[in-house]
């Protein structure tokens, strides 16, 4: 999918494109109906969010990250648009008050070689209890306490479990700090 | 920037991820990304497990309806005006030189540095500016004397904290430029301006601020905060 969206940013290419609607487009869609409730909605969502990945495909950066965590950010920020209606302020990293990162040692790997497929083997890793916390935030419109009082469980549990969530996350993928 | 030593926790920065922090708390947490490389990779790593977790949906449309909708797509790209790459916007303007440039988001929220900031008296030696923002959050910026506790206070709801300038103690640690402090329990906490400089921090809370001393209590009708 990674190639494809390169092929896509770089030479316009359809047939490149259709496979990445092919492969993201229901997960967009189903992402998007968990947040909106409203199947049309979730389409016209979805279509949007493809036509930011078409227009914005030459600016992604396959050493920055993959592809699918790139089309997540897109589908979160129109879901943030137009579902939430909300602001979202972001940084930007052309902004000469901006801190840009060190130059990372060339052993040092999470941007370059995180495939999704390491991702998600990684997340299936985690205890039961941490992987539904990290559903129930990316999924579902609602803030860190309110999770608390759906699960039964103190502010300071969710937390914790977050936190060793991506502990547990960081050192399987290699990433100790 | 000098070393950051105080950072978004894991809950907090996942709430940005997954886009369900509003505007407010977001305007504090995307500041401190921009002079923080550590939490920004943090937070990819955050963006790349919303990306597997998105991956993982299993797909569950008709073939039919699954070539409809890209009909519509491709009707929607040949619509698209032809080679019109979006490329990043350009924001090449010099800032002057100066310790007192804060980053964007902030920056535009504010309309440039902090010298322009229409600060108003909040009691002695401290000064306020509130930035309005969507929504039941109250943000301002608050610029404390050197040596002068900052407003002493005790909360329900969420605070952060972001320092922009100078520096402050609380709790025998060192809050310095960059520096993201966050309460959300019923905590007392009496920051101190270091006595070589003002300090000026970003502070953003869901709940009017209570204070607690006795002095600050004769001060906050007047205050406003
Ligand atoms: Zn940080």
């Amino acid at each position: 999918m990674t190639l494809c969206l390169v092929r896509t940013g770089r030479s316009r290419d359809v047939a490149s494109f259709e496979r990445l609607f092919v492969y993201f487009g229901p997960r967009i869609r189903s992402y998007m109906l968990k947040r909106a409730l409203d199947g049309p909605l979730a389409e016209e969502l979805m279509q949007e969010t493809m036509m930011m990945v078409w227009r914005k495909a030459s600016m992604f950066d396959p050493q920055r990250g993959n592809a699918s965590a790139w089309v997540f950010t897109l589908a979160r920020n129109v879901m943030i648009d137009n579902l939430r209606k909300a602001k979202r302020p972001q940084f930007d990293p052309n902004d000469p008050a901006f801190v840009p990162d060190a130059p990372e040692p060339p052993d040092s790997h999470f941007e370059q070689d995180e495939s999704a497929k390491r991702m998600r083997q990684a997340l299936s890793t985690l205890p039961k209890e941490q992987a539904e916390l990290l559903h129930m935030s990316f999924f579902e419109d609602i803030s860190h306490s309110m999770i608390a009082e759906k699960t039964n469980l103190p502010l300071g549990t969710v937390k914790s479990r977050i936190r060793a969530a991506f502990s547990k996350l960081r050192s399987t993928l290699g990433e100790e700090r | 920037m000098s070393q950051i030593n105080h950072h978004i926790s894991d809950a907090l920065l996942l709430e940005y991820a997954a886009g369900s922090l509003e505007e407010g708390w977001s305007l504090a947490v995307a500041t401190h990304l921009a002079l923080c490389p550590d939490c920004r990779k943090r937070l990819t790593l955050m963006e790349a497990t919303g990306g597997a977790l998105m991956e993982d949906i299993e797909p569950e449309r008709a073939p039919d309806a699954e070539k409809a909708s890209w009909e519509s797509m491709l009707r929607r790209l040949k619509a698209e005006p032809v080679e019109q790459p979006v490329s990043e916007p350009d924001t090449a303007q010099t800032l002057a030189v100066n310790d007192q440039a804060v980053p964007e988001p902030l920056r535009s929220y504010i309309g440039g540095s902090l010298d322009n900031v229409g600060w108003r008296r909040a009691g002695i030696g401290a000064a306020q500016y509130r930035i309005p923002v969507e929504g039941d959050i109250n943000v301002r910026l608050l610029r404390v004397g050197p040596g002068r506790p900052l407003p002493e206070h005790g909360h329900g709801g969420r605070e952060l904290t972001l320092i922009l300038h100078g520096c402050y103690h609380c709790d025998d640690e060192a809050f310095g430029p960059g520096d993201f402090s966050e309460e959300d329990e019923d905590t007392v906490h009496e920051p101190v301006v270091t006595p070589d400089g003002e300090c000026i921090c970003l502070i953003v809370t869901d709940a009017p601020l209570k204070f607690r001393s006795r002095i600050m209590r004769a001060f906050q009708p007047l205050l406003g905060i």
